[in-house]
C-alpha cells in the first residue's frame, strides 16, 4: 500500500518533470536551432574539412587526405631539407604559414602590452577627475566607429604628404614615406590604429576595477608613508591583477583574429610584411579556392586560441579567490 | 603650540598648491590625449569639406578656406549609398530583434528552469564562444551557398542572430534575479512564458540595453561577413559599400572622407544616446570575466 503511493508519486513527479523539460526545451529551441545550424555544424565541418581535399565544385570531389593538408601548409619536407642544410629559420622567413604566424605573434606581442599600459594610464587619470564622463566618451568613441572609416582615415593621415608625416618633419625627423608602403612601418601603422582603437574599451573595464579597490588600503599605505608611485605598485596593481589577466586574454585572442585593419589598410602588403593568419585563411579559401588547405590553417588559429582559453580557465579559479 | 598650528597651516597650504599643480598637469595631459584620440575624426571632417587637391596641401589647414558642403551631396550620386544604408539598417534591426528575443528566451531556461542536460548544453554554448568565427566561416559559407542564401541579406541575419554570446550575457544577468520572485509568480498561477514576458523584462533593462547596443553596433560595423557574402551592389552594406567607394574613387580623398563620416553617424547616435548602459555593460561583463 505504502509502496504503491510512493510509486504513484514518483510517476507523478516524472510527468511533471517531463512537462517542465518540454517547457524548457521550448524556451531553448529558437536560439538553439539557429545556433546548431549556423555555428555547431560548421565548427564540426571545419575540423573534418581540414583532413580533406576539396577545391570547390560538387561534393563528390571531396577526398580524404589525412594529414596531407597540414604537411602542405607547414611545408614539412622543404623545411626539413633546409633545416638539414643549417637554414633553421626557413619556416619563418619563406613559408607562408610561418610568415603569417610570425607577423601575427609579433603584432600580438607588441599590441597587447601597449594597449594595457595606455588603458591603465587613462583609467588612473580619469579615476578621480571632474568631467570624467566627457573624457570617457571621447576615449571610448573610436571603439564604436567602423573599421573601414577609421582605417581609411588613418591610411590617408599616414600617407607620404599626410598630416602625421608633416608633424614628424616639423620635429626635425626626416621621414617622408607612406607608412603603409614601407615594409617595417606598415606593421607599426596597424599596431598604432589597433592601440588607438581599443584603449578606450579596456579603460572602461579598468575604471570599474579601480572603483572596486578598497579605499582603506590607500589610507593604510599613506599612513605607512608610501608615495603615489609606491601606492600604485603595491596597492593598485595587485588589486587589479584579475582584471589585467582578463584583459590580456581578451586582447590576445582579439589580436590572433585580426583581419579588418589589415584588409583595409595594407592587404598584407608590402610583400608579405603584414600577412596575418586570418588574411592567409581568407586568401586560400576565397581566392585560391582550396577549402581543405584553408581549413587546415583555420585549425592552427583554433588551436592557438584554445591554448589561450585553457590558460584562462586554469587561472580563473585562482584569481577568483584573490 | 601656536607655532605648530602655523606650520600645520603652511603644510596644508603647500599640499593644496601641489595638488592644484598636479590637477592642472593632469588636465593638460588628458586634454592632449583627447586631442590625439579625436584627431582622425577632426581631420576627417576637415578633409570632407575641402577640394581633393587641398587635402594634402603642405602645412595642414584644419579649417578649410571655403567649406564645400556640396561634397556631401556628391557622394549619394557616385554610389548607391542610400541602398547600402537601407540594407545595413535592415540587417542590424532584424539581427538585434532576433538576437535579443531568442537569447533572452534561451537564457531564461538556462538560468531559471531545471531540466535534463542543462549543464551539458550550456557547456556546448560556452565552448563555441572560444572558437573564432574565422575558423569555421568557410564551412558556414559553403553551407549557406548550397541552400541558396549566398548574396542575400538573410545570410547576414542567419550568421549573426543566434550568437552564444547573447545567451551567455543574458544568463549571467538572469542569475542575479532572485529565484523566489519566479516561485511567487508560479504560485500566483503565472506560466513560465508569463514570467519571462512580465517579470523578467523590467528587472533586466540594463542587460537588454547592453545586448541591444552590442548587437546593433557589431552588426552595423561588421566588415568581413558582408564582404564574403554580399557581392551584388543592391545587397551591399555600408561597410563594404564604403570599401567599394574607396577602391573606385581612390584619389577623391575629400569624397571618401565625407562618405566615411556619414557611415559613422548612425552608430554614433545610438552610442551617444545609450552610452551609459553600454559602458556599464562592458564594465560588469569585464569584471565577471
Amino acid at each position: 500500500m505504502a509502496e504503491s503511493t510512493v510509486k504513484r508519486r514518483k510517476r507523478g513527479m516524472s510527468r511533471l518533470e517531463r512537462k517542465n523539460t518540454l517547457i524548457a526545451y521550448s524556451f531553448l529551441a529558437p536560439n538553439f536551432l539557429g545556433f546548431a545550424i549556423f555555428t555547431l555544424v560548421p565548427v564540426v565541418c571545419a575540423i573534418l574539412l581540414s583532413f580533406m581535399e576539396w577545391n570547390g565544385g560538387s561534393i563528390s570531389a571531396i577526398k580524404w587526405v589525412g594529414l596531407d593538408n597540414f604537411a602542405e601548409i607547414f611545408k614539412v619536407e622543404k623545411v626539413a631539407e633546409k633545416w638539414a642544410e643549417g637554414n633553421y629559420f626557413y619556416f619563418f622567413n619563406r613559408v607562408d604559414l610561418g610568415i603569417a604566424l610570425k607577423n601575427t605573434v609579433f603584432y600580438t606581442v607588441v599590441t597587447v602590452p601597449l594597449t594595457l599600459v595606455c588603458s591603465i594610464a587613462l583609467a588612473l587619470a580619469l579615476n578621480k577627475v571632474k568631467g570624467a564622463v566627457a573624457f570617457r566618451t571621447v576615449f571610448f568613441f573610436p571603439y564604436v566607429a567602423s573599421m573601414v572609416a577609421i582605417c581609411v582615415c588613418w591610411n590617408f593621415m599616414l600617407m607620404k604628404d599626410g598630416p602625421i608625416n608633416q608633424m614628424i618633419m616639423a620635429l626635425g625627423i626626416n621621414f617622408n614615406k607612406s607608412w603603409t608602403a614601407d615594409s617595417t612601418m606598415a606593421m607599426w601603422a596597424i599596431i598604432l590604429v589597433s592601440v588607438w582603437r581599443s584603449m578606450g574599451y579596456y579603460m572602461v573595464i579598468y575604471l570599474a576595477a579601480l572603483q572596486g579597490v578598497p579605499r582603506e588600503l590607500y589610507e593604510a599605505a599613506t599612513v605607512d608613508g608610501a608615495n603615489k608611485w609606491q601606492q600604485f605598485l603595491n596597492v593598485t596593481l595587485p588589486q587589479i591583477k584579475p582584471t589585467t589577466f582578463f584583459c590580456s586574454i581578451m586582447l590576445i585572442i582579439g589580436c590572433f583574429k585580426i583581419y579588418d585593419t589589415v584588409a583595409i589598410m595594407t592587404e598584407g602588403s608590402p610583400g608579405r610584411a603584414t600577412k596575418m593568419l586570418v588574411t592567409y585563411i581568407y586568401d586560400v579559401a576565397f581566392n585560391q579556392i582550396k577549402y581543405g588547405i584553408a581549413s587546415a590553417i583555420s585549425m592552427v588559429l583554433l588551436i592557438l586560441v584554445l591554448i589561450v582559453t585553457v590558460i584562462q580557465f586554469a587561472n580563473e579559479k585562482k584569481f577568483a579567490n584573490v | 603650540m601656536a607655532q605648530a598650528t602655523v606650520t600645520g597651516k603652511q603644510i596644508r597650504k603647500d599640499n593644496a598648491a601641489m595638488q592644484l599643480v598636479g590637477n592642472v598637469l593632469l588636465y593638460v595631459v588628458l586634454i592632449g590625449l583627447a586631442i590625439f584620440t579625436l584627431i582622425p575624426f577632426v581631420w576627417m571632417i576637415s578633409s570632407s569639406l575641402k577640394l581633393d587637391q587641398e587635402v594634402f596641401q603642405y602645412s595642414i589647414r584644419w579649417i578649410p578656406e571655403v567649406c564645400h558642403w556640396e561634397n556631401y551631396q556628391l557622394i549619394w550620386e557616385k554610389v548607391p549609398l542610400l541602398t547600402y544604408f537601407k540594407n545595413t539598417a535592415f540587417i542590424a534591426i532584424v539581427v538585434t530583434i532576433l538576437q535579443t528575443l531568442t537569447s533572452s528566451f534561451a537564457a531564461y531556461a538556462f538560468a531559471k528552469l531545471h531540466f535534463k542536460g542543462r549543464d551539458v548544453l550550456f557547456l556546448c554554448y560556452i565552448s563555441t564562444i572560444a572558437v573564432p568565427w574565422q575558423a569555421y566561416m568557410l564551412p558556414q559559407f559553403i553551407m549557406m551557398r548550397s541552400v541558396g542564401l549566398y548574396d542575400t541579406l538573410w545570410a547576414m541575419v542567419a550568421l549573426q542572430a543566434f550568437s552564444a554570446f547573447g545567451v551567455f550575457l543574458m544568463r549571467q544577468f538572469y542569475q542575479g534575479i532572485p529565484t523566489d520572485l519566479c516561485e511567487a509568480a508560479r504560485i500566483d498561477g503565472l506560466s513560465e512564458y508569463g514570467i519571462w514576458a512580465r517579470i523578467m523584462p523590467p528587472l533586466s533593462k540594463a542587460a537588454i540595453a547592453t545586448l541591444v547596443i552590442f548587437t546593433f553596433v557589431g552588426t552595423w560595423n561588421d566588415y568581413m561577413g558582408p564582404m564574403i557574402y554580399l557581392t551584388q551592389d543592391a545587397n551591399k552594406t555600408v561597410q563594404v559599400g564604403l570599401r567599394r567607394f574607396i577602391q573606385e574613387y581612390s584619389s577623391d580623398y575629400h569624397l571618401i572622407m565625407a562618405a566615411s563620416l556619414v557611415s559613422l553617424l548612425p552608430v554614433s547616435i545610438v552610442f551617444l544616446s545609450l552610452q551609459k548602459y553600454f559602458i556599464e555593460g562592458i564594465a560588469t561583463s569585464g569584471l565577471k570575466g
